[in-house]
């Protein structure tokens, strides 16, 4: 028999893991927009790509699933470094609405060559862990779940150590910071830009080989961009602390309007929150607030 | 080639200046009016489809093309109008009052979504309509007893004075009028100083504030007006579907409207009714396309929206200004043929224009 | 000084963003038909005085008279209705719109009609459309851009785009005409035509011009008054020689 308190503790674990693939898909985008200020639209194809293609090298070439892994992860940077290399660079100055209408159109396109190329019948595959829990502190947790959260956690300390100590990494953050400077400076502005994609690139297959044992190998997965665009906005936009606690924030949200408030507002929760936020802190949760200069 | 000589101002302003304007707007209007007699029944269902699908897109031209507001979540307005119409005449409104209810309601819920735009604009405004949008398609399921749920609602046969407007070679008609006069009534707009109010917030507040517009009831109004046009869009297509389910109204159909205004040419009526055009006979045009290519990649099925992505694609990097820009030049071509050159339209370099801090 | 002769006073104002004082304990006042230039090293809050009469900025302390009355809490957009107009320093066109369209936007606080009456474009609309048309045509003229009339703004010069923005200020038929740094990017027949401008547009056209420039040689030109500002007030004021002339204008310019 469960108490509420188990309930609630078996809840907030749920909505962790959850969170933490909504906080790995929301750094993605973040990645790419403080480097180039363009909103990836297309992330979440990319992340059904990954998975659709995980899952075609497990059950057609029969590769095991610690080799997909890097396989994939390597193929989807080397596309996202190219599909910015060849399409979105030449946008480059342009309103953000330009961005975004670039990347919805690549949306629809690698969505398109995913139903043409995979089919549109859903599909699954198993990981090491799968069907596997663990006791933790006596709420149930499946062993999955846990990969997925040290994953995330390793990424964000990754990304963390990237920007703060690496040569490349603060060659990006400066080129973000002021992109005409980092040019003058001799900074290959094109060049890095298409690497940060081509590491938001790897960040999506990760994603999407890890989630998609969770749910599916579908299509559909690609909603979860709009989940991780909340949690980015909730975040404030364009940091990347910001969008770790805006998507593990979405995924408690989620998780807790499905237990204790009525049926069918788990799926809306997290819109109405972020609605509400951003009419009362128009920057998002750690967003700063500053208007343009006339 | 033709020169602009007027006599008086207001020559200037008119919506047709030219004797060419007015022959071809008038074959144009002969044309559309004598589609049904000719056409087969299927065909005038299409296109009176792609006339509602035009009112749509005009609606969002408003918002997102003069005052520069992004909206991803249009298709929340044309459920609202949708829903709106048919539980009205269910109601026994007769159909000639719950048509203009409907844009009316539609706007009101306008009107709500476009206090946040007060706060937030750009890509903050665009998640709000988006979220805005998932919270309707929710709720409509969830609303049982008004919408019907999941489940759907019927539509009533639309009548006026006693005669059925339901067939399609009617409905075309009604379809034509409404289309007719949202675009005469925008076109008026645009060129006096509502429009003009328009366009100054879209491109510079600062300068729109210190000329004494105020900036936050245009953006308001601006949803308000796109939310009911685009509500009486809605209204039109209750019909033209007949049985509402909120599978019809989707993140897809937002996105189809925004397409067919950046294809079309953001800030143009012309691209908005050239843009609803295109998109929706893309699909027709890519089951055409099917019939050409080898079976095994026509049976696949994610062959419309990869082409669709591709369209929108090319129009970004290739065309910004979209297909009214497209006709713009091809007009100009043949007026001052042979002495157009290049780059009169030729694009300025633009600068690296931060929209961080706005 | 009679208050008649005040057109608009600001009285010991200040605005601080965050720990920073932009301007601090600011007073001065603009006298009606003058043409009062504004000078001061970069950083001196001259921008900000001019943000904080049209109402950009919430002023931290102080009120801001403009014929009287108090304007320091108005709606920002109440500006241009009293008769205040401005330019801008790094230009705020309406990029996407006609030459002809960004001057008749300078109309607006004049009114357009009821919105019907712009729905069903009635004879009325069209007789009061004419009547800002045949203003912005006097505009168009006294600033010689009729070649520009139909042209979209985004695609101008520099230097047209800057006299473009003039021009719809004074569309608005302001009282008093505020212009930051309007001689800045031009080349110098530019800049010798926009004083001849000034100077018409304070004795021909009754504006009163208050004016934030650099350029020394303008300055003396036109204005019959200067008034040097260094972190965020008053210097020296006085002619222009005697401003130039001000120990610690010098020392201000020289950064000690
Ligand atoms: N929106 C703002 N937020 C924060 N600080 C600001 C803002 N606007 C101006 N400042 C600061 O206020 C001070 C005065 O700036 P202001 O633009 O008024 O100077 P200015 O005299 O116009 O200089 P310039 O000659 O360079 O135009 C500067 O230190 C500036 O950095
Ligand atoms: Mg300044």
């Amino acid at each position: 028999m469960n108490t509420g308190l188990e309930i609630l503790a078996q809840v907030t674990v749920n909505g962790i893991a959850v969170g933490a693939i909504y906080a790995l898909v929301a750094m993605g985008i973040v990645l790419i927009h403080k480097a180039t200020e363009v909103l990836n639209f297309a992330h979440g194809d990319l992340l059904v790509l990954s998975a659709f293609s995980a899952w075609a090298l497990i059950h057609h070439a029969g590769l095991p699933f610690w080799l997909v892994l890097p396989l994939v992860g390597l193929g989807i940077g080397a596309l996202a470094y190219g599909l910015d290399a060849v399409v979105v660079r030449r946008i480059a100055g342009q309103p953000q609405f330009a961005g975004v209408m670039l990347t919805i159109a690549l949306a629809f396109m690698i969505r398109g060559a995913v139903s043409m190329g995979f089919g549109t019948e859903s599909q699954s595959y198993d990981t090491p862990w799968s069907g596997q829990t663990t006791d933790l502190l006596g709420v149930a947790v499946a062993d999955l779940s846990l990969v997925i959260m040290g994953v995330v956690l390793l990424i964000a300390a990754g990304l963390w150590l990237f920007f703060g100590k690496t040569r490349l990494g603060v060659a990006m953050q400066a080129a973000s910071q002021n992109q005409l400077a980092a040019h003058l400076n001799g900074v290959s502005v094109k060049r890095l830009n298409s690497l940060v994609w081509a590491l938001a690139g790897v960040t999506a297959a990760i994603a999407g080989i890890f989630l998609a044992p969770l749910s599916l190998v579908d299509t559909s997965l690609w909603l979860i961009t709009l989940k991780a665009l909340a949690a980015i906005v909730l975040g404030g936009f364009g940091s990347l602390p910001g969008a770790v606690i805006g998507g593990l924030l979405i995924g408690l949200i989620e998780q807790y309007a499905g237990v204790y408030l009525p049926d069918g507002s788990r799926d809306i929760a997290p819109y109405v929150v972020l609605i509400v936020v951003l009419i009362l802190r128009p920057r998002g949760i750690l967003g700063e607030a500053h208007g343009r200069r006339v | 080639m033709r020169y602009d000589y007027h006599t008086r101002y207001r020559h200037g302003f008119a919506l047709l200046r030219h004797r060419s304007d007015w022959i071809a707007y008038g074959l144009l209007a002969l044309v559309l009016l004598a589609i049904p007699l000719f056409a087969s029944t299927y065909l005038v269902g299409e296109l009176g489809y792609v006339l509602i699908l035009c009112v749509a897109s005009m609606g969002l031209m408003v918002l997102t093309g003069f005052t520069g507001q992004v909206s991803l979540g249009h298709a929340s307005f044309v459920a609202i109008g949708a829903y709106a119409h048919a539980w009205l005449m269910a109601q026994g409104v007769p159909f000639a009052l719950s048509m203009p209810l409907a844009g009316l309601i539609a706007a009101a819920a306008g009107l709500v979504v476009g206090i946040p735009a007060i706060r937030v604009s750009g890509l903050y405004l665009a998640m709000v309509t988006l979220a805005f949008a998932i919270v309707v398609e929710q709720i409509i399921g969830m609303w049982r007893g008004v919408t019907g749920g999941f489940m759907g609602m019927l539509v009533e046969t639309p009548r006026l004075m006693g005669y059925s407007l339901g067939a399609p070679r009617v409905f075309y008609y009604v379809c034509l009028f409404v289309a007719a006069l949202v675009l005469l009534a925008l076109a008026n707009l645009m060129r006096s100083g509502i429009g003009r109010a328009f366009t100054g917030v879209r491109d510079s507040e600062a300068a729109a504030f210190s000329l004494g517009i105020e900036v936050n009831r245009v953006k308001i109004y601006a949803f308000g007006l796109s939310a009911g046009i685009t509500g009486l869009a809605g209204a039109l297509m209750a019909h033209h579907i007949g049985y509402l389910t909120p599978d019809a109204f989707t993140l897809l159909l937002s996105l189809d409207l925004v397409l067919m205004v950046v294809i079309g040419g953001i800030g143009s009526l012309r691209g908005a009714i050239l843009g609803a055009v295109l998109i929706s006979l893309l699909p027709n045009a890519v089951s055409a396309l099917k019939a050409l290519l080898p079976e095994s990649v026509a049976r696949q099925s994610g062959l419309e929206i990869f082409v669709a992505g591709l369209v929108l694609a090319l129009f970004v990097l290739f065309e910004p200004t979209g297909l009214n820009g497209r006709w713009l030049k091809l007009r100009l071509l043949v007026e001052t043929f042979p002495l157009y050159r290049r780059d009169t339209f030729r694009r300025q370099k633009a600068y690296m224009k931060s929209e961080r801090n706005r | 000084m009679t208050a008649r002769d005040t057109l608009l006073e600001l009285d010991q104002v200040a605005l601080h963003f965050g720990g920073l004082a932009a301007i601090s304990d600011l007073s001065m006042t603009v006298h009606p038909g003058e043409v009062l230039a504004v000078i001061g090293p970069n950083g001196a809050g001259k921008t900000s005085m001019l943000n904080l009469v049209t109402r950009v900025f919430d002023a931290t302390r102080g009120r801001i008279l403009f014929k009287g009355q108090d304007i320091a809490a108005l709606p920002r957009a109440r500006i241009a209705h009293l008769g205040i107009a401005r330019t801008f320093q790094n230009i705020e066109l309406f990029d996407a719109a006609s030459v002809l369209d960004n001057l008749l936007l300078g109309r607006h606080r004049f009114g357009a009609g009821a919105w019907w009456q712009q729905v069903l474009r009635t004879s009325a609309l069209t007789r009061a459309e004419e009547a800002h048309r045949e203003k912005v045509e006097e505009i168009i003229e006294f600033l010689e851009l009729s070649a520009w009339r139909n042209a979209r703004v985004a695609g101008l010069p520099y230097g047209v785009r800057k006299i473009v923005e003039l021009g719809r200020a004074l569309c608005s038929e302001p009282d008093v005409l505020f212009l930051d740094e309007p001689a800045s990017g031009l080349n110098p027949e530019e800049t010798r035509d926009l004083a001849f401008w000034i100077d018409d547009i304070r004795s021909d056209l009754g504006i009163t011009v208050v004016m934030i420039e650099h350029d020394m040689a303008l300055v003396g030109a036109v204005a019959d008054r200067v008034i040097c500002m260094a972190q965020g007030r008053v210097l020296a004021q006085g002619t222009a020689a005697q401003v130039q002339a001000h120990p610690d204008v010098i020392a201000a310019y020289l950064g000690t």
